[in-house]
């Protein structure tokens, strides 16, 4: 399975909460897939994704998704160490583990050879990780609403991408409908 | 009444709640004010381009933010400023220590210090520079210009601000 595959899979579950999406294709996959008001597409700024998500999450109730890939988590590294020591509940970092920049033409990162960011949350204190194949990602993320613990998901699957558009909406559009729906 | 007090005062007046450091020392005082009100969630940052993703986030939500900083981490910032901050129109306070300014006695933050001001003129950053103490008067309306505007607003606070080294 390749993202866009997962994210198929996943819409169902994601539709009906507050998303953060990384930059690049995974916004792009999504966007094309089950575009929501409740998404907020990061249209630049790699590696954000998960510090985005944090702030929101800390500072109020709702389950906030964050979808990342290896290689922004690896650009953000110092994000793990904040994250874990800022416990939201109502937090999920999920993870979407290719092993290679798949936005930039597939190069590989350093996830998918010798590093382990499952092993690397759990050392920076992130208490509930799961690491997972991309055929089991929908089951853990619905486990992880429901367990309300802040959550962090390694789903590994094949490097690959869809041939979507680029989101040409409005950054201040994708912000402002996004903050409606937090507010209501 | 110190300063720190009277700037942490301001940041509660102006109803912020939730804060963003990577510390410097002249700014530990006003670090340390805001761990003690309650007002002010505070979530130490790794790197100052995280602190302002978990600002973002913070503002969405419906927190208005702001990040204690120092100018020498400016140029790590540049492309969140761009691409999150002023793309997304975000307001966001940076509340920078300007290292390498007169009475500093560590030669490489003044290599800096000499970018900082064209640097944030380049990036169209309004920036107010606190010179004197008496300059922190203007920090509250300063604050709000930045959450009616909805931009990073830049308070550049030196050596001579904070009484030296």
């Amino acid at each position: 399975m390749i993202r866009s595959e997962i994210l198929k899979e996943i819409a169902p579950i994601l539709r009906d909460e507050l998303v953060v999406c990384n930059i690049g294709i995974p916004s792009q996959e999504l966007h094309a897939i089950d575009d929501q008001p409740s998404n907020f597409y990061m249209l630049g700024t790699m590696g954000l994704a998960s510090s985005i998500g944090l702030g929101l999450a800390l500072v109020q109730p709702k389950p906030v998704i964050v979808i990342d890939g290896d290689g922004s988590v690896l650009t953000n590294l110092g994000t793990l160490p904040t994250i874990a020591n800022n416990v939201a509940d109502n937090y999920i970092l999920l993870i979407i583990d290719n092993g290679s920049y798949g936005s930039t033409g597939d190069q590989p990162t350093y996830a998918g050879r010798k590093t382990s960011l499952a092993k690397v949350a759990e050392a920076c204190g992130c208490e509930r990780v799961i690491e997972c194949s991309a055929e089991d990602t929908g089951r853990v993320l619905q486990e992880a609403l429901e367990a309300r613990k802040m959550t962090v998901i390694v789903s590994k699957c094949e490097s690959g991408n869809a041939k979507m558009p680029v989101i040409t909406m409005d950054p201040v559009v994708i912000r402002d409908r996004f903050m409606k729906t937090v507010e209501a | 009444m110190s300063i720190d007090s009277r700037i942490t005062d301001d940041l509660v007046a102006s109803r912020i709640e939730f804060v963003t450091t990577v510390p410097c020392k002249q700014l530990a005082g006003v670090i340390d004010e805001i761990d003690k009100r309650p007002e002010i969630a505070h979530v130490p940052a790794n790197k100052e381009d995280e602190g302002m993703g978990l600002c973002a986030g913070a503002w969405m939500g419906g927190k208005r933010p702001a990040i204690i900083m120092q100018n020498t981490a400016l140029g790590v910032t540049l492309n969140t400023l761009a691409t999150l901050t002023q793309f997304y129109r975000m307001p966001l306070p940076m509340l920078i220590s300007y290292r390498g300014e007169l009475g500093e006695p560590v030669a490489c933050q003044v290599e800096m210090a000499i970018h900082t001001k064209a640097l944030l003129a380049q990036m169209h950053i309004p920036a107010y520079h606190f010179h004197d103490q008496a300059d922190v008067a203007e920090l509250p309306k300063i604050l709000e210009y930045t959450f009616m505007c909805n931009k990073p607003v830049a308070i550049l606070t030196d050596a001579s601000f904070w009484g030296g080294y």
